[in-house]
């Protein structure tokens, strides 16, 4: 299969960045570059990454299989990742978690039917100092309030 | 940008250039002494960079508080393999977003660290393992990196000084075990943050088997001001053996929540009343985690402490990541030890069995106490289990998850009693003849 070629071509910097020998070291930066743009690992995306790095499927999976971040399924377009951890539970982040639950109608690592919107509980995301906060794909949103969501999908469905 | 307003009580070193306009471009990192500690560097004899970081009393940020020359003093220059500086921006201690707004204010500051540490071992390669979530950050850092490349300070012949040093941001993939510096190593060359058998350590074989500096973005942020000011002046700022200043991320029930640059030793209670604004609401405080959830709790009483790594030690707790969590009156320890272990449980990389067993048994008998079905054995035997983990892991996550646990049930004992289901009279069974 091939990439886009901005894909490619980050592709073949990457590989530059390491040792000679040691160009494994890029597999976990690919994988989650290629999921960026495929919308999940598909076992096309695996085989690719295999021929290239020249890393077996098998060692892939052991990879893709340790890491939050990379998943095999399809996600929403917008995938909502609401912390619930310490700093964020304190102030409500866990709450926030069960509204959208209810909301969008799906339950943790749920897709809407229409495939807009997914949603995942996850760990600290490093917004602790400005909680509760959560992540819409890449984008941080501070200080979320029950209101902010529900401003925050109307605008996602409008834009869609 | 800035997600809080800076506080008049903060002492301003690696974050002096926040707020400025252009904070993350090189042009206002020039005009405002940035590379200045680097060209020193450069005409100083490597052991004389270390001999500074080590009058610093600069110590590992990232929450182990190692001393940070002394960690570079370990790394055999006189090695023919290549040297490496590996820089830990895997932020992921519930608690601490204190690297993130490092890397997305100065990210020049963090490059010229890196340079000053390969310019004292003899690196030419550095690579930054930033965690994936933080891809905005990445982004700001590869342009740093390129003007960088641009203006001369990275690549071959820097300042027509002969020396070479490529930087590499390097994604990872959600763990937060990968912020352990050997798991990190390990995920840095394609495999599962699993951490590696030490020794040896990664001074002498850390990435790709190669000796290798590896310390926290705020360590390394650390170093320009300690080469431009001397090591003797950042030293001053904090106590004995604690150099120089912390960024504190204060999070939780407090009125003024965000990262606030202090200097070491700053006292816990006065962090929490000035500079956060007291408690939310007017309630009473009730407990402190003081270093990230790894940290074991400060009830309010313990909290009249300096933080530093010696007094938030002798107080019984660490001075961790710098992650200061503030709890009110109206909080449920319990829930807290659940969710604490929750994510020590998702999170251990199932490699060492007291780590992988004991955080799925402590997570299952928390949240049965929690929902009111525990037995009255079963505070002790949280206890128990946590004690058992000790020290018997590779890596500081058993730890990281056991210490924290076991302050939650001596000192809140009483909640985890009130939970308990209270007793059920015995009904005599209606025997029908």
């Amino acid at each position: 299969m091939t990439f886009s070629p901005e894909l490619e071509a980050k592709f073949a910097r990457l590989v530059t960045h390491y040792p000679p020998g040691r160009e494994r070291a890029a597999l976990i930066p690919m994988l989650l570059f290629a999921q960026d743009e495929v919308g999940a690992i598909t076992p096309e995306v695996v085989q690719e990454i295999s021929r290239r790095l020249k890393v077996s499927p098998l060692e892939i999976e052991e990879v893709v299989s340790y890491y939050s971040m990379l998943h095999k399924e399809p996600r929403g377009r917008y995938h909502f990742q609401v912390c619930t951890n310490i700093s964020c539970m304190l102030l409500g982040g866990a709450e926030l978690f069960e509204y959208l639950k209810e909301k969008l109608g799906i339950d943790n690592h749920g897709v809407t039917p229409d495939g807009l919107f997914s949603l995942e509980e996850v760990e600290c995301i490093g917004a602790c100092s400005w909680a509760p906060a959560l992540q819409v794909n890449y984008d941080y949103h501070h200080w979320v309030t029950r209101e902010r969501l529900d401003r925050l999908i109307e605008d996602l469905r409008k834009v869609s | 940008m800035l997600y809080n307003e800076p506080h008049p009580l903060e002492v301003r070193v690696l974050t002096r250039r926040f707020g400025l306009p252009n904070s993350q471009s090189i042009d206002t990192y020039l005009a405002t002494d940035g590379y200045v500690g680097f060209r020193k560097a450069l005409e100083m004899p490597p052991e004389r960079i270390i001999e500074e970081v080590k009058i610093s009393n600069l110590r590992g940020r990232g929450g182990a508080g190692f001393p940070a020359g002394l960690k570079w003093s370990f790394v055999p220059r006189e090695s023919p393999k290549p040297k490496y500086v590996v820089v830990n921006a895997d932020e992921g201690e519930p608690g601490t977003c204190k690297d993130r707004v490092l890397m997305e204010n100065d990210p020049h500051q963090l490059l010229e660290g890196m340079l000053i540490a390969a310019r004292a071992v003899g690196a030419e390669t550095g690579y930054i393992y930033i965690r994936g979530e933080y891809r905005y950050i990445i982004e700001i850092l590869d342009r740093a990196i390129e003007e960088a490349y641009a203006r001369g300070y990275l690549g071959r012949n820097i300042l027509g000084t002969g020396m070479n040093f490529d930087v590499y941001t390097h994604t990872g993939a959600g763990s937060y075990e990968c912020g352990e510096e050997s798991a990190l190593l390990e995920s840095l060359e394609g495999k599962r943050g699993q951490p590696r058998i030490r020794p040896p350590f990664p001074a002498v074989s850390g990435a790709f088997g190669c000796p290798t500096v590896l310390n926290n973005v705020e360590t390394f942020c650390a170093v320009p001001a300690i080469l431009r000011d001397g090591g003797a002046a950042f030293a001053a700022l904090g106590t004995p053996r604690n150099g120089g200043t912390r960024l504190f991320a204060l999070s939780g029930h407090v009125n003024r929540p965000g990262v606030y640059e202090l200097p070491m030793g700053f006292n816990l209670l006065r962090m929490i009343e000035e500079v956060g604004g007291g408690i939310r609401g007017g309630r009473k405080l009730k407990a402190v985690i003081p270093g990230g959830t790894s940290c074991p709790i400060l009830k309010a009483e313990e909290c009249d402490v300096a933080m530093d790594f010696d007094s938030v030690a002798k107080a019984g707790s660490m001075l961790g990541s710098g992650g200061v969590i503030v709890m009110d009156e109206t909080t449920d320890m319990v829930k807290v030890a659940v969710r604490v272990m929750r994510f020590y449980q998702h999170e251990s990389c199932g490699w060492c069995v007291p780590c992988r067993e004991g955080t799925i048994w402590l997570r299952k008998i928390l949240e049965r106490l929690d929902a009111g079905r525990g037995q009255p054995s079963d505070i002790d035997l949280v206890a128990e289990i946590s004690r058992n983990m000790l020290g018997r892991t590779f890596c500081p996550l058993g730890d990281a998850a056991a210490m924290p646990t076991i302050s939650y049930v001596q000192k809140f004992r009483e909640e985890f009693e009130a939970r308990l289901p209270k007793k059920v009279a015995v009904e005599t069974p209606l025997v029908v003849v």
